[in-house]
């Protein structure tokens, strides 16, 4: 017995499911017992079911290259990664915790500013916000709700502690590889689903259909919702037409939509128009409507945000969201909290040093090597700096950057990221970095995924788990262990 | 129904037709490879006049053996007709309109998709080449078979049949057209002969042959076969039974009327023929007017239901 993870070395890392003496972990311990007792051959069987059953599931995503578009299948590694339920349970109230008073704070910052002038948060947070919207100023969405669906990112430290990353707030995709991963996991290794208590995540797109039905503005039986798309091209288009599928509702592109002389959204169909009440956006703001932002986009639909504005079709997430997604918001979101809900913040923020604050800019400077660089509005990795992982010019150059707009950039301790086993070979496992992204959703009531989606950095000591950049995903479990 | 939805389903059910009956029509010609007499030799480039492919096919290859016909109508990607390209299509319009088909359809067009890439070299080669347009028609069928089972009987439902018989009744002409040439080509004294042979091949192909027996209760003879597959009322590929289901499909939906008159007159011009010195060059002619009919046809369904003309709202 304990062939498999004999010889698994988790090094100072916070291992998921192997503890430092080389025990299994509570929630892991029936996991393990049963890997353990697979042959190699029969290990490596079950990862080729799985690579066969992720191609014939077509599950994928868009790449972008300079030969064109790719539509590359999606890295799966059979592994699951565990989590106790108690421990989720305060997890998943630290994240609601987190979104009530995110979207406590975009509402404000669209009305009375007044975590501005009570001296919260400082003011070049909007004047300098490339995600601030003057247009949506004095809108008041249903339940003061902006951010209605949001993916957090959640890293472990050596310590096994919890962080927040970062919230995004835009259109945070995953979700839908979250339950693929499932659904091949449980093709995979079915036996393991008879014994352990692992808890369901089937309920996710039934969820998120409440959560948009409850936005509708004409109180029906049956509001029309809608999945906006940007169309096939987009990285995430196999995500909108599975939760379209799954929530049972039209995949639409902006020219299936037209505004009507009422300014209400209209689809068109074989029937003649339709009025649609919900639009789950999956559009960038600045794509949404062509008469207000980009002139030139044929993505969006022109007169969108005056429907919108007139209060005849929700949307989801809400224009100028995307605020509360930037970098330097992250900083202070704590006190974002201890601010609108008087509450002590559940989940702790990483470490953040501001390059705009002189103090902070001053120590980024010269701890370049050592810490990690992002710019405040990006998404998908791109434009970082890792600097124990990076050569003097590259220091040089964010140095320079950071000097030229230091508005525009965060720096953090480079964390020492939790891993798990992950198969790297015929039966041979090692460990390798992950983060853990629940979705939470907000508008009459506030949910969150069980678990999340856990993405698995693939090469060995790399930090970087984006699917963009050849990270992969594991399953996520979360696991009752009473009894155990 | 959306009506990008709507012509994405139409289209996505006219590719897969094609992927089946592209199968069946290259099907007929190798089976009769191992039952004609040694001396006759049948020209596979017929295929490639039935399909309407004689320049694009210049284009590509110099010489019209079986080997370059078989590329051409399988494998090749820059003919938009090949089994692969049509295969493609299906996949490409199926990934627009997932969320309105049973889930597991992506996962059969899939699986489809990755065999008949992977085994591609069985369809063109001869040895294995039954076993891999089979197992094409098998899983076209299976798809359809998940349809029939699982889809509700919506607009949608109603898109994909019409596109799936217009294809069909396409097809069956130029299936009809494929037979009927290799007789013309073929001496006098031998078109007897092979009468024979050859139709009782299309109709195996279409898996028709049983029906054809109980039916008509005869031999098999030309003008019998073809009339078969263009009238019969109850054969669910014959060109009569592709109309009526058209029709059908078309009166559930919005705006059907033009569509059955127009179906109406296809289905006038429906005959079969009576003795088989018919089958010859009118007949090929008459099979290209069809075909004809049936473009207009479908320029009508584009008209009616895909361009969507921005109503009065509200």
């Amino acid at each position: 017995m304990n062939k498999l993870t004999k010889n698994y070395d988790p090094d100072a890392y916070y291992d998921e499911l192997i503890d430092q003496s080389g025990n299994p972990r509570p929630p892991a311990q029936r996991l393990l017992k049963y890997l353990n007792s697979l042959s190699a051959d029969e290990l490596e069987k079950r990862r080729l079911t799985a690579e066969a059953t992720v191609q014939e599931m077509g599950i994928s995503f868009t790449v972008y290259t300079e030969e064109g578009n790719i539509d590359r299948t999606w890295p799966f590694d059979i592994i699951p990664r565990t989590i106790e339920a108690k421990e989720w349970a305060v997890t998943e109230a630290g994240l609601k915790q987190r979104l009530t008073a995110l979207n406590r704070f975009i509402d404000d910052l669209y009305h009375d500013q007044n975590c501005i002038k009570d001296g919260i948060i400082p003011e070049y947070i909007i004047t300098k916000s490339k995600n601030f919207r003057p247009e949506c100023v004095g809108v008041s969405p249903a339940y003061g709700v902006w951010a209605h669906i949001c993916g957090t990112d959640l890293v472990r430290d050596e310590t096994g502690q919890f962080y927040v990353l970062e919230d995004n707030l835009r259109v945070p995709s995953g979700v839908s590889y979250m339950l693929e991963n499932r659904a091949i996991t449980k093709r995979v290794l079915p036996e393991l689903f008879e014994n352990d208590d692992i808890k369901p995540i089937a309920d996710y797109p039934s969820q998120l259909f409440e959560t948009l039905a409850a936005l509708s503005p004409r109180k029906i039986e049956r509001p029309e919702i809608v999945v906006l798309t940007p169309g096939i091209y987009n990285s995430a288009y196999f995500e909108h037409a599975f939760l379209a599928q799954q929530m049972g509702v039209e995949l639409v592109e902006g020219s299936d939509l037209f505004i009507g002389n009422d300014d209400c959204v209209y689809t068109k169909t074989i029937y003649g128009p339709e009025r649609v009440d919900v639009i789950y956006r999956r559009i960038d703001d600045l794509y949404l409507d062509p008469e207000v932002f980009e002139p030139d986009s044929v993505l969006g639909v022109p007169g969108l945000m005056r429907a919108w504005k007139a209060g005849n079709v929700a949307l989801a997430n809400a224009p100028g969201a995307g605020v509360a997604d930037d970098k330097v918001v992250y900083a202070y979101v704590p006190d974002l909290i201890r601010y609108y809900l008087d509450e002590e913040p559940i989940l702790p923020n990483v470490t953040t040093y501001l390059c705009e604050r002189d103090d902070h800019r001053e120590y980024v400077l010269q701890n370049l090597d050592k810490l990690v660089v992002k710019p405040a509005n990006e998404s998908g990795g791109y434009g970082m700096l890792v600097g124990p992982h990076s050569s003097k010019k590259d220091q040089q150059l964010f140095a320079e950057l950071i000097q030229a707009n230091p508005r525009n950039y965060i720096a953090q301790p480079t964390l020492k990221l939790s891993t798990a086993p992950t198969l790297v070979g015929k039966g041979t496992l090692e460990p390798r970095h992950l983060d853990l992204r629940p979705f939470i959703l907000q508008s009459k009531d506030t949910y969150v995924t069980t678990g999340g989606l856990t993405r698995v950095a693939m090469k060995k000591g790399s930090l970087v788990v984006n699917s963009s950049q050849g990270g992969g995903s594991k399953d996520t479990w979360i696991v009752e262990t009473k009894g155990v | 129904m959306l009506s990008r939805v709507a012509e994405r389903l139409y289209w996505c059910a006219r590719y897969l037709e094609r992927v089946e009956n592209t199968a069946r029509l290259v099907s007929v010609y190798d089976d009769l490879l191992y039952d004609l007499p040694r001396e006759i030799a049948i020209s596979w480039y017929n295929l490639i006049e039935i399909n309407s492919g004689v320049e694009l096919f210049e284009q590509r290859y110099k010489v019209k053996d079986e080997r370059n016909v078989l590329k051409f109508l399988l494998a090749d990607d820059t003919n938009p007709g090949s089994l692969l390209s049509s295969l493609k299509m299906v996949r490409e319009n199926l990934r627009t309109t997932r969320d309105v088909v049973p889930g597991e359809m992506w996962e059969l067009i899939n699986e489809l998709d990755l065999y008949a890439k992977q085994h591609i070299k069985q369809g063109i080669n001869r040895s294995e080449r039954h076993t891999y347009l089979n197992t094409i028609i098998g899983g076209c069928q299976k798809i359809i078979g998940l349809l029939s089972g699982s889809m509700d009987r919506g607009a949608g439902w109603c898109f994909l049949n019409i596109g799936r018989y217009l294809e069909r009744a396409d097809m069956n002409t130029r299936i009809l057209d494929a037979a009927n040439s290799v007789l013309m080509q073929s001496r006098e004294e031998e078109s007897v002969k092979l009468g024979q042979v050859i139709w009782s091949k299309v109709l195996k192909s279409q898996s028709a042959y049983l029906s054809f027996r109980r039916t008509m209760r005869s031999s098999i003879k030309g003008a019998m076969a073809a009339t078969f597959l263009l009238t019969d009322p109850h054969f669910p590929r014959s060109q009569l039974f592709c109309l009526e289901q058209i029709k059908l499909a078309a009166s559930a939906l919005p705006r059907s009327e033009v569509i059955a008159h127009q179906v109406n007159m296809l289905l006038q011009n429906t005959h079969g023929v009576e003795r088989s010195e018919d089958l010859n060059q009118e007949f090929s002619r008459y099979l290209n007017d069809i075909q004809l009919s049936i473009i207009a046809l479908h320029h009508q369904i584009t008209d009616n239901w895909f361009q969507y003309m921005q109503g009065d709202a509200a």
